[in-house]
């Protein structure tokens, strides 16, 4: 039985699709309008086209919907607190009365609007992360942030500790697994009593995963010290990025997507709408 | 390969030295055993020939290269690969060849010479199929296996192995050590920290360490025939019978301690 497992955000799933074989960059700057035209959505309607988009994103990385959806799963308390704060706190035509306080329709329309854009956020943001192994991933941002080299920026060390943090992500969930079972079986007891007593029982875990994590660290650098590893040295690649015409196109063809989604989202739809109401 | 004069090391000033007069002469090809209690300073030689740590006193030339100057590391580094312990420490990438590509990457070659060493990295390891795997899902001997493919992926000559068998189950093991020997074979050289009595015996020469330094350097044979009692090792079953059979005179002297030609010298 495992009581830690690592959140499924960030786990690279190999494969040979279509998305799978796009350059990283090209993925890393398709995400980043993604977000954009996430934000700029704000009607139901709207969340349908996206999730028609995920649904073909699904198809084109040969990854299940169900896998993908999955990745919003970490931040579902998060979605759920700031739909129950919109839905209580926006003032507007009341809908519902429950003591003090009031469900408004402008609330309602806030806080699904609100829950699905951060669903979506953190579905497209692990979409990127599945389909883009932490090396390739690092290797995209090097490439994009190069220019900051100029200033001095550390590009190439920020990149590979990218990738080592990643890289580490099951690893550390493995290790809490592992010391929450050993302290679990000494007798520690993480489930009775207030927040402040449950809190202090997590000391006994954090200290020794701390010292774990230190330790790691050490053996780490010495490892890479001993396979060559120079910081800020130059790094070849066994495979380099190479920028296609299929990266031109898919994103083009997003940005477009994501130019219609706001068109339909403040003209069209509000259009179909109004002549909904009308009739 | 290895030429170690009086080399001495202490990681502070106050403290025990952790190497005390080290003197070890390792030519290429010899696959050699490093055995030795806890602290006697047998990761520290092992740190001191891959050039982690230079020797704060004596010397350490690997293949004439003098090992406390920074000018060598990175030569010293290419040609003499160390592999740890634990696999999860020395493992940086996610997927499995990005991992083994990772080394020749740091050296900057070119795209086609990292591919032909990860393959054949891949190969002599017997993880080609797992290559697009995730590191990650590997099992312990894999990953064992995976951080060995890491290190010769830089196509060293020597190989300096820290324990890197005591993570594996007996099945791990066997397909590890019958992949250094396959290695050891084609005139790699192998210097094997290990607490195994059973993996001392397969090397051609056994180097006791002892506080700090060389307490005992020869052939398993002469070890085992009442060497190892002063260090309370356990002796390997193969040598015990070897012993037994000897001292009885069921095989003549001079028969090899391996169990083919036990069974060899039975048979006759």
């Amino acid at each position: 039985m495992r009581f830690m497992s690592a959140p499924s955000i960030g786990q690279f799933i190999p494969g040979e699709s279509f998305i799978h074989g796009l350059d990283p960059r090209c993925k890393i700057v398709a995400t980043v309008i993604l977000m954009t035209g996430l934000f700029m959505a704000s009607g139901i309607p709207d969340f349908l086209l996206w999730f028609c988009l995920l649904l073909l994103c699904s198809a084109l990385s040969g990854i299940k919907l169900g896998v993908i959806l999955r990745s919003g799963r970490p931040v579902l308390f998060l979605v759920l607190v700031t739909v129950v704060m919109n839905l209580l706190w926006t003032p507007g035509t009341e809908l519902a009365r429950l003591g003090p306080l009031r469900i408004t329709r402008e609330g309602v329309l806030l806080a699904s609007s609100m829950g699905l854009r951060l669903l979506f956020l953190v579905i497209f943001a692990g979409m990127l992360m599945m389909t883009t192994s932490p090396m390739a991933f690092s290797d995209g941002l090097e490439r994009i942030m190069s220019p900051l080299s100029l200033l001095r920026f550390p590009t190439s060390e920020m990149a590979m500790m990218m990738t080592i943090a990643l890289r580490f992500i099951p690893t550390l969930f493995e290790e809490t697994d592992r010391i929450l079972k050993a302290q679990i079986s000494r007798g520690a007891d993480f489930e009775s009593g207030g927040i402040l007593r449950r809190a202090r029982s997590f000391i006994p875990i954090l200290v020794p995963l701390f010292v774990l994590v230190f330790q790691r660290a050490e053996n780490l650098a010495v490892a890479m010290e001993s396979r060559c590893y120079v910081p800020g040295a130059r790094r070849s690649r066994m495979n380099p990025l190479k920028w296609r015409g299929r990266d031109s196109s898919a994103l083009a063809g997003l940005a477009l997507f994501v130019v219609f989604a706001i068109f339909c989202d403040r003209y069209l739809f509000k259009a179909i709408l109004a002549w909904l109401a009308m009739r | 390969m290895f030429s170690i004069r009086a080399a001495a090391y202490s990681y502070s000033e106050s403290g025990t030295p952790a190497l005390d007069g080290v003197d070890l002469e390792i030519e290429q090809g010899e696959w050699v055993a490093l055995v030795g209690a806890n602290g006697s300073g047998k990761s520290t030689l092992a740190k001191i020939c891959n050039a982690l740590l230079a020797p704060t006193q004596g010397t350490c030339f690997v293949m004439g290269l003098d090992a406390s100057d920074p000018q060598n590391t990175s030569a010293i580094r290419q040609n003499v690969a160390l592999v740890f312990q634990n696999p999860e420490d020395q493992i940086v990438a996610s997927i499995v060849e990005e991992d083994v590509a990772f080394g020749p990457e740091n050296l900057g070659l070119p795209p086609d010479e990292i591919r032909r060493r990860v393959d054949r990295a891949l190969l002599l390891t017997d993880l080609e199929l797992y290559r697009a795997r995730g590191s990650y899902s590997l099992s312990g001997g894999q990953k064992q296996r995976l951080a060995l493919a890491g290190a010769l992926a830089l196509e060293p000559d020597a190989l300096l192995l820290d324990e890197s068998t005591s993570m594996l189950d007996p099945e791990g093991r066997d397909s590890f050590l019958s992949c250094l020997g396959e290695l050891n074979r084609r005139g790699m050289t192998i210097l094997q920290i290990t607490h195994r009595m059973e993996e001392a015996a397969l090397a051609g020469r056994i180097v006791v360490m002892e506080s700090g330094r060389v307490a005992w350097d020869g052939p398993p044979p002469d070890f085992f025939d009442g060497g190892y009692l002063r260090w309370s090792f356990e002796e390997p079953p193969e040598m015990a019978l070897h012993h037994a059979l000897l001292t009885r005179g069921l095989i003549p002297q001079g028969t090899k301690p391996g169990v083919e030609d036990m069974l060899e010298a039975l048979c006759l």
